[in-house]
């Protein structure tokens, strides 16, 4: 048989669990192919700390997960509710100098600090990006690229917050194991909670912000108090990984503003598979053991990773996730023309 | 008639740079009427429909519905008291199945006021009510069309589901601007009863329309717009009569049949 006479025949499984919004589970079997996958992530996540073979990997797994939720802030801005966000450096810098002054000047303890770093975060965050709402796509994106630029030369130049030397001398959180545990279950709590949150009513209205928003204004809605309540989600998320980021390092100063909390972020969403929400988590864990793996090379390492981007963007550019649910939920087969 | 109207449009002025799409177009709405709009291309009926509904700013002018002045206030607002608007290139959202484009006009303020417990009716569940919407303008309850992708219906449906999304409101005006265009006969011949039975309802209707005879059926009152300015304003008959529309519409030949049955 040659290829002009075959085609590829795509078959969605005759399983209840997939039918939108109705969990029929009809037996173990059907009860596994829900379960099994969610089972795998989560545990895999949360033996991660012991799967590491040293202190130095074990940090490497919190910083991963910090961009994780960046990770996912971004995919839910973009890909939900229509607000393409270069802001990640922005919601890490600011949430970070939140923690770092109660911690130091306060004296409030990180695991009190950084919730209320999260929500102050998020409200400032939102607060000062809502001139910009109105600004749809690209113009979006420039103008929040521009916040943690501003922010970083701001603190430089009236030297507030130890200006150029940072905030140094912050508590770290009681234990590596605390640290650790914090942010994984943080990270998980969140894809799941932004899982469930688009499916919600509320969630439906920010994915027909993103489709269209001139019906929702039509609808009776206004289309800017849905995205600040969007920005505040995702800031406030960011802002978390944030301070959990200065408590890691015990030191807070401009290079949070740093623009790898914004751009890598973007990249493991492309790697992961955008609109998926997990796919920019697992991008996210490709990504950064992959750049760490590449310091042995020193100056060739970007050169190395833009070709691992280059590969992905031209060989599997809907993501891995994307091509993994596919081939999950669907059957295929060649059968004869 | 001695009621007072339920929208007054006074000489309402919009310029495109220097180009005088609208030129002090006024007229008044009754409740319960249907109001028609019709005009030859680019005699800016589409635009008195974005004056009245907040989407774009006129020049000049003022609109007072249910006796506010709403001029100048953002659409979503004006949604909100009841004066709901269709597309003319159907704006649905693609990405959603169709029962699920009605939930967000169904979680919208005025919705969650008007349609039983927060617009959820009486299980408090948006997406039956949604169907129940769906089924009431023509989408068969029983058939999977209602769960399909909203970027999967044909024209005739997406033309159905912007005037759902606007019922989700429980509006006191719907403007629909050219429900009818893109569709076929046998489908705008089950739509015109849908129309007729809105009006039975106490809805007010504005409708935009090209396919004219179908509009006369179900219109109290026509205007005729032609480059921005009010030419006549009527009931069917007289507009029909009138030589100025023949004038303005002079060579379309739908004008003439429409006409010559008059």
């Amino acid at each position: 048989m040659n290829m002009e006479q075959r085609r590829k025949e795509r078959l969605d499984r005759g399983i209840k669990v997939r039918t939108d919004g109705i969990y029929a589970v009809m037996s173990m079997r059907e009860l596994a192919y829900l379960i099994v996958p969610r089972f795998v992530l989560i545990a895999g996540m949360l033996v991660l700390p012991f799967a590491m073979p040293g202190m130095y990997w074990q940090r490497v797994i919190s910083i991963v997960c910090i961009y994780a939720i960046l990770a996912l802030c971004f995919d839910f801005l973009a890909h939900f509710v229509g607000l393409v966000s270069l802001g990640g450096a922005f919601f890490i810098g600011v949430g970070g100098y939140i923690t770092a002054i109660l911690n130091t000047s306060f004296g409030m303890p990180p695991l009190l600090g950084v919730p209320i770093a999260a929500v102050a975060g998020g409200l400032i965050c939102t607060f000062l990006l809502l001139p910009c709402l109105p600004l749809r796509g690209v113009y979006f994106a420039i103008v929040t690229l521009m916040y943690p630029l501003a922010m970083g030369r701001v603190i430089e130049a009236l030297d507030i917050f130890g200006g150029t030397d940072g905030i140094m001398g912050l508590e770290s959180f009681p234990n590596r194991w605390v640290e650790q545990y914090l942010v994984i279950v943080t990270v998980l709590v969140f894809l799941f909670g932004l899982r469930r949150l688009v499916n919600q009513d509320m969630g439906l209205v920010f994915r027909a912000v993103k489709d269209n928003d001139q019906a929702v204004k039509a609808s009776g809605m206004s289309i800017t108090f849905y995205k600040a309540i969007a920005v505040f989600i995702a800031s406030a998320m960011g802002c978390f990984g944030g301070a959990c980021l200065v408590h890691i390092y015990m030191w807070s100063g401009i290079s949070l503003f740093a623009l790898d909390f914004s751009i890598l972020p973007i990249a493991a969403t492309v790697i992961g598979g955008a609109g998926t929400l997990v796919g920019p988590v697992l991008g996210c864990f490709i990504l950064v053991p992959i750049s760490e793996l590449l310091r042995a090379f020193g100056t060739l390492r970007i050169v190395f990773y833009s070709l691992i981007l280059v590969g992905f963007v031209v060989f599997k550019s809907e993501g891995i996730m994307v091509y993994g649910q596919r081939k999950y939920h669907q059957f295929e087969r060649w059968v004869k023309v | 008639m001695s009621k007072e109207p339920i929208l007054r449009v006074i000489d309402v002025t919009k310029a495109f740079g220097g180009i005088l799409a609208l030129n002090r177009v006024r007229f008044d709405l009754y409740e319960g009427d249907i109001l028609g709009i019709i005009g030859p291309n680019g005699s800016g009926k589409t635009t008195v429909v974005n004056c009245i509904t907040g989407f774009i700013k006129m020049s000049a002018g003022k609109i007072v519905f249910r006796g506010k002045d709403i001029s100048g206030k953002p659409p979503h607002k004006i949604a909100d008291m009841g004066l709901t608007r269709t597309f003319q290139i159907m704006r649905p959202y693609y990405s959603l199945p169709a029962y699920k484009n009605l939930v967000i006009p169904l979680f919208s303020p005025r919705a969650k006021r008007t349609g039983g417990w927060r617009g959820g009716g009486k299980l408090g569940d948006r997406d039956t009510v949604g169907i129940d919407i769906l089924e009431e303008i023509g989408f068969e309850r029983d058939s999977y069309v209602p769960y399909k992708l909203a970027s999967t219906l044909p024209t005739g449906y997406l033309k159905r589901l912007e005037l759902a999304r606007c019922l989700a409101l429980k509006p006191d005006v719907i403007i629909c601007d050219e429900i009818f265009s893109g569709l076929s006969m046998s489908e705008i011949a089950s739509m015109v009863p849908l129309i007729e039975r809105l009006q039975m309802e106490g809805i007010t209707l504005i409708m935009i329309e090209h396919r004219l005879r179908e509009l006369f059926r179900v219109a109290n009152r026509v205007m005729v717009l032609d480059f921005g300015e009010k030419l006549i304003e009527g009931t069917p008959e007289e507009v029909m009569a009138s030589e100025k529309v023949k004038e303005a519409y002079f060579g379309s030949e739908e004008v003439e049949e429409v006409m010559s049955h008059a």
